[in-house]
């Protein structure tokens, strides 16, 4: 099998609100960064694929505009995911894995700021028995949070602590949306938003873009000092009904981990996207990390979520911990939909320098 | 749109995406949801035995078609709660509430709904939980208007009920309203176009690389892929490139057919864009046809475009445009 690698990956800084730009606006910068990184220009990428959603933007098509900034004409080889960025890249890995191309540029944005993003994403559940209900995504991930603490798998100090740890490693993140936190005991004084959570508990609302360029490879050793390869790389998805679901549990997390290798060899960095900070409890475990793996530094999605681009940062972020030679094997996840329903895992690592 | 004081502050304007959402309904589903309307709850039974509510029309597991309706209890048991201090548009309850999944007695699996207790205090996991059924029903999941605590009820001792899912007049489809409301940004380049339109003035943007000048302006080159920043005023003539001849009237449109909208290449732009072309028979409208816009009172933009007297431009000048 072809190897792969992530030789380069760039992010915006990420904002409560961008609406002094349009999304290609907001996007152009972050592509031509990554680019620049490698030394490529647009027309010189094998294939490219892009993750966005036009709820959230409220217009059909939305991503057409923001593939000008691509510089996709004459027609190129392209492709787009209504997903987060960390599943185009998955095509687009794949896309490498069959020849057919030797290098992919992989892009995601999100605009929060135009609608509300609790209401937007209860367009995304079971239309006849959920979303006639609008329960929005905050609640959702309240009653996941919940059914930890009732089966004692984590107590609402300790959901303080991950809130805590998260943003003050994302003083070092000069793209994070929020960063500082007050000590855990102080946190709880705070008013819940939906009980059991508070608002440091759940992710900044904003917007925000990524991009990252895959290579194939003596290509992507050719582009990058150390190239981050992806030596496995899943993604499963739970049953939709949320009733159906053990919500303490992720079985699709440990399944893409399992597919992905990542129990074959300890891992020293993970990213995680856990949106809330229950959730990162529920990750740790099924991904089963010991108390010696540095998990988000970056500061995580509770730092900056911004949506369809916070799964691909994941991705990036792991990437360029093995770049700068700050890690040597890596782990990085992202999910998409209420309560963790469908995860992405894969394993990167950097050759020994 | 509101033209705003100057072209460096963004344009927004208020965009409310709604629509109506027809959708028809599988076998289980329509049984389920006609059960609501006269207040039966019904689960599936799936191939392993368990006892799906909602219920689905395919065994999670094994993917087989699943048909073996069950009658379950409208009482149940909370499995894990959320408190909602501030409800919001369309949610079941519009006073302060908590998100429970419920299984409902004779269920393996729990459904999503309201509770409707007097604050976080009174829910607990494990407590006892009714339906309360709304009273106006359609058969949708709003026929449970939300849950309400039952005290220390026990558990019905007896189990599920075989049903045959059997109903006068059943469900077939629901209609699904649903309205998000936004705030659209057109960003600094179409801002910039706005605000130059608002004064009577057609303003692109050159791309640096490859010089063409794109109106109205997007705030990229989609050839090269980068932004475009230097504002180029054009027209106000133009050419027509190409036109067609509409025959058919459009609703709420008040023009006489037949009439001609052409594609028009105003003076040092890059590409063409559209508009009406007016004052001038409709059969006479021509390739290379030198035109320039009519305003209205009111317009935020040119009305139609109306033929300016000058000669017809020469082919080559504009072949690259059409």
């Amino acid at each position: 099998m072809r190897e792969v690698a992530i030789v380069a990956f760039a992010q915006s800084d990420h904002r409560p609100d961008t609406s002094d730009v349009s999304e290609v606006e907001m996007l152009m910068p972050v592509l031509r960064r990554v680019l620049d990184d490698v030394g490529l220009t647009a027309g010189e990428i094998g294939f490219t694929c892009s993750g966005s959603s036009d709820y959230l933007a409220g217009r059909a098509f939305s991503f057409t505009m923001a593939l000008d900034g691509v510089g996709a004409w004459p027609p190129i080889s392209e492709s787009h995911v209504e997903m987060d960025g960390a599943w185009a890249l998955h095509e687009a890995w794949t896309k490498l894995l069959t020849g057919e191309a030797d290098t992919a540029l992989v892009y995601s944005y999100g605009k929060s700021s135009p609608g509300d993003l609790r209401e937007v994403l209860t367009r995304q559940l079971d239309p006849y028995y959920l979303a006639p209900l609008w329960p929005d995504s905050v609640s959702l991930a309240a009653l996941q949070a919940q059914a930890l603490i009732d089966a004692g798998e984590t107590d609402e100090r300790a959901l303080a602590g991950v809130a805590h740890r998260s943003r003050t490693a994302a003083e070092a993140n000069p793209h994070a949306q929020l960063s500082g936190s007050a000590a855990p005991g102080p946190l709880l004084d705070t008013p819940y938003l939906v009980r059991p959570l508070r608002r440091h508990d759940c992710p900044p609302i904003g917007d925000g873009a990524a991009a990252v360029v895959l290579a194939a490879g003596d290509t992507a050793r050719g582009l990058c000092p150390r190239p981050a390869w992806i030596r496995g790389i899943d993604h499963r998805v739970e049953p939709h009904a949320l009733g159906v679901r053990e919500l303490t549990r992720s079985p699709s997390t440990r399944l893409a981990a399992e597919r992905a290798g990542a129990f074959d060899a300890p891992v020293d960095t993970a990213e995680l996207h856990a949106p809330f900070t229950s959730q990162e409890v529920l990750l740790r475990r099924e991904l089963r990390l010991g108390a010696d793996v540095r998990v988000n530094p970056s500061g995580g999605a509770l730092a900056a979520n911004p949506m369809m681009a916070a799964g691909l940062i994941r991705l990036g972020e792991a990437a360029a911990a093995i770049h700068r030679g700050g890690s040597d094997r890596a782990l990085a996840h992202a999910t998409s939909g209420p309560c963790l329903q469908q995860n992405l895992v894969a394993v990167l690592e950097g050759e020994p320098s | 749109m509101t033209p705003a004081p100057s072209s460096s502050e963004a344009l927004r304007a208020p965009l409310v995406v709604e629509f109506p959402f027809t959708r028809s309904l599988g076998p289980v589903q329509s049984d389920f949801l006609t059960g609501l309307r006269e207040r039966t709850v019904l689960g599936v039974r799936t191939t392993d035995g368990r006892v799906l509510v909602p219920p689905v029309e395919y065994d999670p597991v094994t993917a087989a078609e699943l048909r073996d309706l069950v009658e379950v209890a409208p009482t149940g048991t909370v499995t894990t709660w959320a408190w909602n201090p501030s409800p919001s548009r369309g949610q079941p309850l519009d006073t302060p509430f908590a998100w429970v999944l419920v299984r409902l007695d004779g269920a393996d699996t729990a459904l999503l709904h309201a509770l409707d207790a007097p604050g976080p205090e009174a829910v607990r996991t494990g407590m006892r939980v009714r339906i309360r059924w709304a009273e106006r029903r359609t058969g949708a999941i709003t026929d449970i208007a939300c849950f309400t605590p039952d005290g220390d009820a026990a558990a019905p001792a007896a189990g599920p009920a075989p049903h045959s899912g059997e109903f006068t007049e059943p469900v077939r489809g629901i209609v699904a309203p649903a309205r998000l409301d936004y705030t659209y940004a057109p960003g600094r380049a179409q801002t910039r176009f706005l605000a130059a339109l608002a004064g009577r003035r057609t303003v692109g943007e050159r791309c640096p690389s490859c010089r063409k000048v794109y109106v109205p302006p997007r705030g990229a080159c989609p050839t090269c892929g980068v932004a475009t920043a230097e504002q180029v005023e054009v027209g106000p003539h133009g050419t027509v490139t190409t036109f067609c001849i509409v025959n058919i009237k459009a609703k709420n449109l008040d023009i006489e057919v037949p009439y001609v909208y052409a594609h028009i290449a105003l003076d040092g732009a890059g590409l063409a864009l559209h508009g009406r072309i007016a004052g001038i028979p409709y059969d006479q409208v021509r390739m290379g046809l030198r035109v320039t816009p009519v305003w209205t009172e009111d317009g935020r933009y040119p009305d139609h475009y109306r033929p300016t007297g000058e000669p017809d431009a020469d082919y080559d000048t504009y072949k690259e445009l059409l």
